[in-house]
């Protein structure tokens, strides 16, 4: 089973990739929609059966995997944009940046002091490759919605790094943490919906102008 | 007494529970219409305060101090509470000044006029003071931050206000600076302390050595962050302002009780140390004595009502911290009798002040309730529309002047007793000369005060018509009554207050108190006491018979200090300004005070205006051009704020990297 779960998460990574590789954003909301399915199979594959379990997993599969990515879309939808022009990092120089934290978290996570059970897993390497990757992309990118993809990533990451407590994590903390994703989005979706009123446009750069002098 | 109050509750818990209560009273206000809320906020501070005055006395004279350790799961080590007569002697005045001043804000922050206001106002007033109260218990130096920062900031929640006003905001503003900077002082001072002992409990009496270099640094960290609390100078820039701006009972409450928590610090900070250098005794008292002598030449120059309170609270403040000083010099120099009558002094103007200051902010209050002004130069002949009103005040203002036979003549007796004690001494005879300048102390205090009395309630309104003032009610009467009876009662029995300081004496410096024979000063202390009733007897008997003169012979009624003229206007009159001129020309290189004149010119000049402005030197002069010039130097850290969100993203990212790279 952990073979699967390794191989799931090497998945995992090559989707960071294609988020931060990729300009155009349906295509990214569906990657990480992917993204939000597998890590919903994940505890599964690592623990033994329990209905908290199945409760955790198809929690996760319908908010990560159908509802936020259809509040995005809808969101890119009424927006009407396709595409994240003029990031602030160009695509390839992100990828690179990409392959290298993905490299340097593979080193950090070999010299942490793990559990000897949790040594030779990927999750944790993974989980802060993720993580890694959902700042680069709320770092380079301009576009408010890809901001909350960045999030979005950036909390897969997390999430990967809990599946190692997912034992014993109470349902309750499972669910504060979906809960706190998903009232994450809805704000977000507002904050887009301002911007795109008040600046006629979604570009988060515009923000300074709320600066206080 | 003691054990029979131990047999139905430890006063300890009652004390604790007391300031917890006092804490949540202003809670149900939250929720209620303002109304009911404020009488239930001070029903329970008075009750809460009726069963921590008790408490506090009997853990004052408890033989030993019981710990309770607060469950807590921060990871700061345990977290101690203790009662020990120091704390003990320092919750006196805060459970005494909380209750009454709470009784006085029914009268003068009533709900109904102020609706919006007044629960915010009863929340932090019990707050601040729950947190001080916590404050004196605290034995560990996390929890002590936190309260302090609880009480830090319920103060300027309360400062605030009236924040509708530009110059509160400012007052609150600075307050809050000069805080946080104390604050930061004391976040080293605690990190130095860990350092030192090896957990964040605050090290026994006397476990400390006073030798190495970082107990320097301790102490001085501890003088920044508490002393700029206790408005020492010059860490008092925040101090007048923020006395002057807040609501009058919160004043009190600031300048009666929280003044004296940087105090309890100063102290609490000493008993860690065992033998101290003679230069940190030095220090004290050269710092102190500055302190009393500058702050009351200012409060003589201010024009301000509440704001010249202020200054001669920094004086009082200062005259403390000189007899600590002295007593400091006294444990240093091993000289028993030097060390007792300072410690003494200290500790029962602790007590003194916490009378009288708070009996004059709030007779303040009751004034401006009055008058709608703080402007002394406006008001006058108040004595006769609110005669209860003036005589309390007078209470107050002849005890803090240092005149028998009230309370403060008795703490600054102690004091000259401690500096003529080292008249034939040959280690220190210079503490001598502190005498001489104590008086002079004092006799500026006389000057400020005569200005305030004189020019408040004597003569005749300086600006007539403009309000009609009246007499306070009862609710705003009774507290200050109180504190008079109490100025009164430690005047005329000052036993009394040796019996109260000495527990806390003996707390702070166990072995000197253990060589002292405290018979001897108490005989002095009798003699002082007869003489201070046989004086009230003469004051009476004399006020009889200037009574009986009076109406022996025909009186015919002319306007105060008329001067023979047939219709003086109150223009005429000297104001309060005018009054202490020339003694504030003495003092003119360090206060400067501003008067524009006008150029007078012929015979018949034209009319013109004359206005005066003291200057608060060491914020004026010093500290606000030294923020301006700060402020360029500065300027690249605000680019850092520029309002990029994803650099912002970028800084929270590089810092993750760098502790990622950092545990390598």
């Amino acid at each position: 089973m952990i073979t699967i779960a390794d191989q799931l998460l090497v998945l995992v990574l090559l989707i960071n990739f294609i988020s931060l590789g990729t300009s155009r954003l349906m295509f990214s909301i569906r990657a990480v929609a992917a993204q939000g399915v597998i890590l919903g199979i994940l505890p599964g594959l690592i623990h033994p059966f329990s209905w908290h379990l199945v409760g955790i997993t198809a929690g996760i599969i319908a908010i990560k995997g159908f509802i936020i990515p259809l509040l995005l879309n809808r969101a890119v939808r009424s927006a009407e944009i396709k595409r994240e022009v003029e990031p602030f990092l160009g695509y390839v120089p992100t990828l690179l940046l990409g392959a290298l934290f993905t490299a340097l978290s593979f080193g950090f996570a070999s010299k942490l002091p793990l559990l000897p059970e949790h040594q030779h897993y990927m999750f944790v390497p993974a989980s802060i490759a993720t993580l890694m990757a959902g700042f680069l992309i709320l770092t380079t990118r301009r576009k408010a919605i890809s901001q909350v993809i960045g999030y979005l990533v950036l909390e897969n990451g997390i999430f990967i790094f809990g599946l190692l407590l997912a034992d014993a994590m109470p349902i309750m903390v499972e669910a504060g943490a979906l809960l706190d994703l998903l009232v994450g989005t809805f704000v977000m979706g507002i904050v887009i919906n301002h911007i795109s009123r008040e600046f006629s446009s979604l570009d988060t750069s515009r923000l300074t102008s709320l600066k206080e002098e | 007494m003691y054990s029979a109050l131990q047999d139905v509750c430890d006063p300890a818990i009652v004390a604790i529970i007391a300031a917890l209560f006092i804490g949540s009273a202003g809670i149900p206000g939250l929720f209620l219409r303002p109304g009911p809320g404020q009488m239930i906020a001070t029903v329970t501070t008075i009750l809460a305060s009726l069963a921590g005055l008790p408490a506090a006395l009997a853990l004052l004279f408890a033989p030993a101090t019981s710990t309770f350790v607060l469950a807590w799961e921060l990871p700061f080590g345990p977290c101690e509470l203790a009662i020990d007569p120091l704390s003990a002697f320092f919750l006196l005045p805060i459970f005494l000044v909380t209750a009454t001043g709470s009784l006085f804000a029914l009268g003068y922050w009533p709900a109904a006029t102020h609706r919006s206001t007044e629960r915010g106002l009863t929340f932090f007033y019990g707050l601040l003071a729950s947190s001080m109260a916590l404050l004196v218990m605290a034995r560990n130096g996390v929890f002590f931050l936190m309260v302090w920062e609880v009480m830090a900031l319920s103060a300027y929640f309360l400062l605030v206000t009236e924040h509708g006003r530009e110059d509160v905001r400012r007052a609150g503003t600075v307050y809050l600076i000069a805080t946080h900077t104390g604050s930061a002082a004391l976040f080293v001072f605690f990190s130095l302390l860990a350092g030192q002992t090896g957990s964040f409990l605050l090290p026994a009496s006397g476990s400390l050595s006073a030798l190495p270099p970082v107990a320097l640094a301790i102490g001085l960290t501890a003088f920044a962050g508490f002393g700029a609390k206790a408005g020492i100078m010059p860490l008092h820039i925040w101090l007048p302002s923020a006395h002057a701006n807040a609501p009058s009972h919160v004043s009190a409450m600031m300048s009666g009780v929280m003044l004296k928590m940087g105090l309890y610090g100063i102290f609490r900070t000493l008993t860690f140390f065992h033998d101290p250098p003679l230069v940190w005794g030095a220090f004290l008292t050269v710092t102190g004595i500055t302190s009393a002598l500058l702050g009351i030449a200012f409060a003589v120059a201010q024009r301000d009502l509440k704001r010249l309170l202020a200054c001669s609270s920094i004086e009082n403040i200062g005259i403390i911290t000189t007899g600590l000083g002295v007593a400091m010099l006294g444990v240093s120099s091993h000289n028993p009798p030097l060390a007792y009558l300072g410690m003494a002094g200290a500790l029962l103007h602790i007590l003194n002040h916490s009378f009288f200051k708070p009996l004059l902010f709030l007779g303040s209050g009751v004034i401006i309730h009055a008058t709608g002004t703080r402007e002394m130069n406006l008001m006058g002949g108040l004595g006769k529309e609110m005669p209860r009103t003036a005589l309390l005040f007078l209470v107050g203002s002849v005890a803090i002047c240092g005149i028998p036979p009230l309370n403060g003549f008795v703490s600054e007796f102690l004091l000259y007793l401690g500096f003529f004690s080292q008249l034939q001494a040959t280690s220190m005879p210079y503490i001598v000369l502190l005498a001489p300048l104590l008086a002079l102390v004092g006799g500026l205090a006389m000057i400020a005060f005569t200005k305030l009395y004189s020019s408040v309630f004597l003569g005749a309104a300086r600006k007539p018509g403009a309000t009609h003032p009246h007499e306070a009610a009862l609710t705003m009467l009774l507290p200050m009554g109180i504190f008079a009876l109490l100025c009164l009662t430690i005047g005329l029995a000052p036993q009394l207050a040796q019996r109260l300081v000495s527990p806390a004496l003996a707390a702070f410096m166990p072995a000197m108190a253990r060589s002292i024979d405290p018979a001897e000063y108490m005989s002095i202390l009798g003699r002082l006491s007869l003489f201070a009733i046989l004086l009230l007897l003469v004051a009476f008997l004399l006020t009889l018979f200037l009574r009986w003169r009076l109406r022996q012979s025909e009186v015919t009624a002319a306007p105060t200090w008329g001067c023979g003229y047939q219709r003086a206007t109150a223009r005429m009159e000297y104001t309060a300004t005018a009054f202490s001129e020339l003694a504030v020309s003495v003092f003119n290189g360090i206060i400067r005070q501003r008067i524009e004149r006008p150029a007078l010119t012929g015979i018949f000049p034209s009319a013109a205006r004359c206005n005066d402005l003291p200057t608060e030197t060491v914020l004026d002069r010093i500290i606000v051009p030294l923020f301006n010039l700060a402020g360029p130097s500065f300027a690249f850290l605000r680019r850092l704020q520029h309002g990029q969100m994803h650099v912002y993203m970028l800084y929270i990212f590089v810092t993750l990297f760098i502790l990622m790279l950092w545990a390598h």
